[in-house]
């Protein structure tokens, strides 16, 4: 597995708030009826195999790569929505409880914004309702200065940008555009004044011409608070725009972590690189060097879980820099090659260029 | 609710009745034998040719048939559905009779199926694949699939042939009590037939209830609450289960409307003097005038239903109470 992430440079990433440490989740595998009978087995599909990153206090973290490499698993493993297979998550060097019971002050902490807002969204409540729903069950903080419930709702009504928000209270979610349900998802988290926000391609389903807005919403959120953002998103782009640091996810696994100009701008994984000549660049596009079978987390390669689909491998540049042999065959952690900045890939160590 | 929508599902229900008007009427013309004459074969044998030609004048069978339609159209529309040719007596009272037996049988089976149907259903899905979801859904599989006349034999040899806990048939013992007692009499009279429907209609509720919430259970929106640390009652009582029910209210109301028409077989194995078993001798009759009359009464209550549970649905789901 993978080693301990290196220690942080704690002056410049600030304070550690969620810390995952080699999480694993697998999904059984299915068969049908009549193959189990037969005594066949499924393939335990690895979802999520050696995650380890790090969430630190006001940042936004953005989990990047391809459909099916498991962010929106990693981001319900961080949610305590699974129970992982192996691994810690810990928030604030507290690991999580186990039980729903204890986990409760924990789903005060960490809220989450979900890809289709109709969908996460009860068609039968209220938008009031909705909001409060997490006041409701966390209770309104008191102290000097109190505010009541309704004050509360109201107030995060408007900072997710629905005023005046009395007008909302009691419309149903239908009665909304793709962009205010969002927004009233946004205001249902931010309620309970969490410490962190965990958005699962939070603007994917929605129009082009509010995703802005979302986007902007969510990066305004910072203002005047520490909260901390993870985003998740196929779209590194989007990554690009929002994002301090972008961990790069292949086939359950982290292969690239740093802050968002290095590894969007000198990509040290041939996986990342491949990611980002499929973005389409203003001034022609360039075509994607991406081929091969997509990833297949039940039967995942081993060595570097890359190397089947790695143009480096492709090119014979591998055999020529005389790393095939460990890309094929010895598996790898992240490393450290610049502050903050990790790569799990066998080029590293010889300042290659990806 | 929006009125366009109440407007728009009675003008549905209107033309399905308007439909099964005419089809009632055709039904019953296009027949080989003019219906009268055929009866006169049948159960009526004891009509002279006289009233014979009485019936059919007052039927209007005498007439060509744009004629016969008007007077029947008529007829119907203001209730007057001819005799029994087999009673002499006027179709609705025979008819007004029978109801009620079968409504308190189908109607008692109907409430208590449902109750235990979705409290069954709420329980195995959340419990997904749990001793309770795995028991309770191979039995709802086996009751659904099996004919009611067969479960009714099995509970009549069971319980009336062996243990001769309750009663053979019919509605009561005719003994004349009053109060109590025969109140007591009709339960002990109802309890088998009941059960039967209940099993005959159980499995069904379960099945859809529990395939219902199992769905919802997948929704973003349950998944939400859960991430906000609702305990999990409260995620089945406030998020889960009200989405899950409408649909299957819905369902459950349909079948409402097949409930006069459900128990024929029941009936006919109790002796139990319903619909059911009304419809069962007039068909072995040819009562002609009673058949028409409960065909036209199953298919109103069908589109009644029908027409109930689109409003009921209107009236709770926010998405369709606006439009
Ligand atoms: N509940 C589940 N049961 C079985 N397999 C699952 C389940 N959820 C996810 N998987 C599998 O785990 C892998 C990772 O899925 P995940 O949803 O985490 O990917 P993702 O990176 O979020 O992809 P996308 O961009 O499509 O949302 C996929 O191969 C998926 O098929
Ligand atoms: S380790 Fe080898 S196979 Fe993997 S990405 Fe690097 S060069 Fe490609
Ligand atoms: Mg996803």
């Amino acid at each position: 597995m993978s080693d301990p992430q290196p220690e942080p440079d704690v002056a410049e990433l600030g304070v550690p708030v969620v810390e995952v440490e080699d999480l694993e989740v697998n999904f059984k595998g299915r068969v049908g009826f009549f193959a189990g009978l037969l005594g066949r087995k499924g393939f335990d599909a690895k979802a999520v195999d050696g995650v380890s990153i790090t969430l630190y206090e006001g940042e936004v973290l953005a989990l990047a790569g391809e459909s099916g490499c498991g962010k929106t698993t990693t981001a319900r493993a961080i949610m305590g929505l699974l129970i992982p297979d192996a691994g810690t998550i810990r928030y604030r060097g507290e690991p999580l409880a186990r039980s729903r019971r204890g986990l409760r002050g924990y789903r005060k902490q960490v809220q989450m914004v979900f890809q289709d807002p109709t969908a996460a969204l009860n068609p039968r409540q209220t938008i009031y309702e909705i909001v409060a729903e997490a006041l409701r069950i966390h209770g309104v903080p008191g102290g000097p200065d109190a505010k009541t419930e309704e004050q509360l709702v109201a107030r995060a009504l408007s900072r997710a940008g629905l005023r005046p928000p009395e007008r909302f209270y009691l419309l149903y979610p239908h009665e909304l555009s793709g962009g205010q349900r969002q927004r009233v998802v946004i205001a249902g988290a931010l309620v309970v004044d969490p410490a962190v926000i965990v958005a699962d391609e939070p603007v994917s389903n929605l129009d082009a011409s509010v995703r802005g807005e979302i986007l902007a919403l969510l990066m305004k959120l910072r203002e005047g608070s520490r909260i901390s953002i993870l985003i998740v998103t196929h779209d590194l782009g989007l990554a690009w725009t929002v994002a301090d640091r972008v961990a790069v996810m292949y086939l359950g696994r982290v292969v690239e972590v740093g802050p968002a100009e290095e590894v969007l701008q000198r990509p040290k994984h041939p996986y990342t690189k491949a990611l980002l000549n499929v973005v389409p660049e203003a001034g022609g596009t360039e075509r994607p060097i991406l081929q091969g079978e997509p990833p297949d987390p039940t039967r995942i390669p081993k060595g570097c879980r890359f190397h089947p689909r790695c143009p480096v491998v492709a090119s014979g540049r591998a055999e020529r820099l005389g790393i095939l042999n460990r890309c094929v065959s010895e598996d790898l952690a992240l490393e450290e090659i610049a502050p903050g900045h990790d790569v799990a890939c066998y080029l590293k160590g010889l300042g290659e260029e990806p | 609710m929006g009125r366009k929508y109440l407007a728009r599902k009675t003008l549905h229900a209107l033309a399905t009745l308007a439909f099964v008007l005419a089809f009632n009427f055709f039904l019953f013309r296009v027949m080989p034998g003019d219906p009268v004459r055929l009866l006169a074969r049948g159960a009526a044998t004891h009509m002279t040719p006289q009233r014979i030609a009485e019936i059919e004048h007052e039927q209007g069978l005498d007439r060509p048939l744009p004629q016969q339609f008007v007077v029947y159209a008529k007829n119907t529309l203001t209730g007057q559905f001819g005799i029994s040719f087999v009673t002499n007596e006027s179709v609705t009272s025979v008819i007004g009779r029978a109801i009620w037996p079968t409504v308190l049988l189908v109607g008692s089976a109907t409430l208590i199926s449902t109750f235990f149907g979705l409290w069954a259903g709420i329980k195995g899905a959340w419990g997904r694949g749990s001793l309770f979801d795995t028991t309770s859904l191979f039995g709802s599989l086996v009751l659904y699939s099996a004919p009611e006349g067969w479960l009714g034999m099995i509970l009549l040899i069971i319980f009336v042939g062996t243990f001769h806990w309750f009663p053979a048939g019919q509605m009561s013992s005719n003994t004349g009590q009053t109060g109590i007692a025969n109140v007591l009499d009709v339960l002990s009279h109802l309890f088998l037939p009941c059960m039967t429907l209940v099993l005959g209609y159980i499995g069904e509720y379960t099945i859809i209830m529990r395939s219902s919430l199992l769905e919802v259970m997948g929704e973003d929106f349950v998944m939400t609450a859960r991430a906000k640390g609702v305990p999990d009652r409260l995620v089945r009582r406030s998020h889960a289960v009200p989405n899950a029910l409408l649909p299957t209210l819905t369902l459950v109301f349909y079948s409402f409307g097949f409930i006069l028409g459900g128990s024929v077989i029941v009936e006919a194995v109790y002796s139990w003097p319903g619909l059911g078993q009304l419809t069962y001798r007039a068909i072995q009759d040819l009562d002609y005038n009673v058949i028409q009359a409960v065909f036209l009464l199953f298919s109103l209550a069908v589109i009644a239903f029908n027409l109930a549970a689109d409003i009921t649905y209107g009236y709770l789901d926010p998405r369709v109470r606006e439009a």
